[in-house]
């Protein structure tokens, strides 16, 4: 059977499981719609959340990015994962209590203030519509590799499945296929690793494979790793970083911007009970962990793996001829994420770091520069390739990806359809509204929803990549801080929290844009993008915890100096404080 | 009345006092031991690299994983022994 079969099958299959999930688990009320009844499962839930939160980043890309940066990108491991501690003790419980359906439902009740609603609507929009962006061009990508069509008809196909379940189940049928996308994507992930971990180290476990010796040489793989790229330039794999300061903020920035993201705070609404909440966010957690302790594995060995297909007598030796190059790099170049160019004439693929300090070892070996480079992101869908497995794992790679892909964008699509049909239509716009209508209305956003992200993906603007690190900067500087204080701080006001929103958002975007161009237009920026311009050697990237503490500090301020809030708000919030009386989640 | 709202107050402190015990464990495990101590653990070695490298890619996810199975325990047992559990 050929792959494109293979891939075919794999990918069919999932899709009609998602399918066949969907026209069981329809939504009659707008309960089922926003929060599946309330009813689901803690254990249920924190699989969903898995598969929610894990995207198209996490299962695509993660690895890449740590396999190039080595020890200095394990940011991203702590980052994606420490925020379920701020959820779990910090946000869920007290939301779940509270008992509506959307974030800014909180954030108006208890800010008693339809501008602060506003507020929070607007930035919810922004940074789930920028996220949906990349699951579906993430998506596009996976199609296009894997079942020869091009993109664009891939990301229709991709968005007719999303319709299907997300319109007609809403938060219920988004739940249970979310749960079987996580069974199917962490499977995809896990096999391959586990069977690259044998190869490598003889370990099962590529969690313990990481630490243990490379079998080849008899020493431990990650100082094989830090040999080998020493030979070639490269900075050591394990390497500490200088700039620790940048490094702590980047951590936090996606530590608070992942507790502050809509999409993954109303899945703890689904759950019976606020224990449940608690328990919920640490079931979240095991099943991410599944994959984000895998992920560094993968990282480190693909890494010594593509290197030593380059190089298959050593870094020293001669690398390889280019007319002997394997399949993989062949399917690979025509997708354009690999590309080589023989700059030195010789017919063999040079692969190294080119710097000041190399040139001189560069110049004996006769290197005129680097010949190959190849794009992060290929590293994960690649790997079963480059360690020569089977071609069901390919197929089951194909898959994966695109429950990633596809359970991040259903519940973004849901998140942003019930801030319009919730919080705009029945919130501001007609709050005579009927239930049925209300769902009606619900459905509608959503397939709009739909449309706007499969045309963002199919013509994505070109500042694609930047545009994650906006909604984990809007995230964290805006919606986190306003749920933190209105929980932990009867003091705060309408006035301080739509102040300290604003500040937040608009210095973290400032900061932003001045260095990858105002409002994203290339070539605006103010300053190059560079670690030397960067004030204090705080990236663009890191500054969404900034944003946090101006936006905490700027509402301690207005509120100081404004009204106490009234007795019926202090209430409410002493309420949410405390678990007895929760029931399930009521509408107004 | 008065009891019961001595009782909640009571609560909220004892919930606030585990949070700043779990986030003091949260943040040595990664923004210490991961990242700013981990020149003072290089030499603990495992596997071919240093204890601050393991906790960068390992072990503060474990940690973070106990955390908040060990929170949602305890805050079990406060819900019950001050009265403010769900029925």
């Amino acid at each position: 059977m050929s792959q494109f079969a293979i891939n075919l099958i794999f990918v069919g299959a999932s899709f009609a499981l998602y399918i066949g999930i969907a026209i069981w688990a329809r939504a009659g009320s707008t309960r089922d719609f926003y929060v599946a009844g309330g009813g689901v499962h803690p254990v249920m839930n924190g699989m969903a959340t898995a598969a929610d939160w894990m995207s198209a980043a996490s299962f695509i890309s993660m690895a890449g990015l740590i396999a190039a940066g080595g020890y200095a990108n394990s940011t991203f491991l702590m980052g994606w994962t420490g925020g379920y501690v701020l959820l779990a003790m910090l946000l869920a419980p007290y939301l779940r209590k509270f008992g509506k359906f959307t974030v800014p439902d909180f954030i108006g009740d208890r800010f008693y203030s339809s501008g602060a609603r506003l507020v929070a609507v607007a930035c919810l929009i922004i940074a789930s519509v920028t996220y949906v962006i990349g699951q579906m061009t993430g998506a596009g990508v996976a199609f296009s590799r894997f079942l020869e069509v091009d993109s664009s008809t891939g990301l229709m196909i991709a968005a007719v499945v999303v319709f299907l379940y997300a319109v007609l189940g809403g938060m219920k049928g988004i739940t249970y296929t979310q749960v079987a996308q996580y069974v199917v994507l962490i499977i995809a992930y896990t096999i391959p690793a586990v069977f690259i971990s044998l190869q490598l180290t003889g370990n099962p476990i590529p969690a313990l494979g990481l630490f243990s010796e490379h079998t080849e040489s008899g020493m431990p793989l990650l100082a094989k790793l830090d040999m080998v790229v020493r030979d070639l330039g490269f900075t050591d794999y394990t390497a500490d970083v200088s700039n620790k300061l940048n490094m702590v903020l980047f951590t936090l920035s996606l530590m608070i911007g992942t507790a502050g993201l809509p999409h993954v705070i109303i899945r703890f609404f689904t759950v019976p009970k606020v224990a449940d909440a608690r328990w919920s966010a640490g079931w979240a957690l095991v099943f991410i962990a599944l994959l984000y302790l895998t992920a560094p594995a993968v990282a480190s060995m693909a890494r010594l793996n593509l290197l030593n297909t380059i190089y298959p007598a050593g870094p020293t030796a001669d690398a390889i001829q280019y007319d002997e190059r394997p399949n993989w790099i062949q399917t690979w170049e025509q997708t354009g994420l690999i590309k080589f160019e023989d700059k030195n004439g010789d017919g063999r693929i040079q692969m190294y770091k080119e710097s000041p300090a190399f040139a001189a070892t560069a110049e004996s070996r006769g290197w005129k520069g680097n010949e190959l480079t190849v794009n992060n992101d290929i590293l994960v869908l690649a790997n079963p390739e480059i360690a020569n497995l089977p071609g069901w794992v390919i197929g089951l790679i194909a898959a994966g990806g695109l429950a990633a892909a596809l359970s991040t964008a259903a519940g973004l699509l849901l998140a942003i359809s019930s801030a319009v049909s919730h919080d705009l239509i029945k919130g501001s716009i007609n709050p005579q509204i009927s239930e049925k209508n209300e769902l009606l209305a619900a459905r509608i956003s959503m397939a709009v929803a739909i449309v706007v992200a499969t045309y963002l993906g199919m013509n994505p603007p070109g500042f694609a990549a930047q545009v994650v690190a906006l909604a984990f900067g809007i995230a964290a500087a805006s919606i986190f801080p306003a749920l933190m204080m209105g929980i932990f701080s009867k003091r705060i006001n309408n006035k301080g929290v739509i102040c300290g929103m604003l500040a937040g958002l608009i210095s973290t975007l400032v900061y932003i844009f001045l260095y990858l161009g105002w409002f994203f237009i290339p070539g605006t920026n103010s300053m190059s993008n560079t670690p030397d311009n960067w004030i204090l050697g705080i990236s663009p990237l890191s500054f969404g915890a900034i944003g946090a503490v101006i936006n905490f500090a700027v509402a301690f301020a207005v509120s100081a100096v404004t009204e106490e809030p009234p007795e019926s708000i202090q209430e409410l919030v002493e309420s949410v404080r405390y678990p007895r009386g929760a029931g399930t989640a009521v509408d107004h | 009345m008065a009891d019961d709202k001595k009782m909640a107050e009571a609560y909220w402190q004892a919930n606030l006092r585990l949070i700043a015990g779990c986030l003091v464990v949260w943040a040595l495990a990664s923004y210490g031991f991961g990242i700013l101590l981990r020149p003072m653990l290089s030499g603990i070695s495992v596997g071919g690299t240093d204890l601050g490298f393991w906790f960068a890619q390992q072990g503060s996810i474990l940690t973070f994983i106990a955390l908040i199975f060990f929170y949602a325990w305890r805050m079990n047992q406060l819900d019950n022994k001050y009265g403010v559990h769900e029925e």
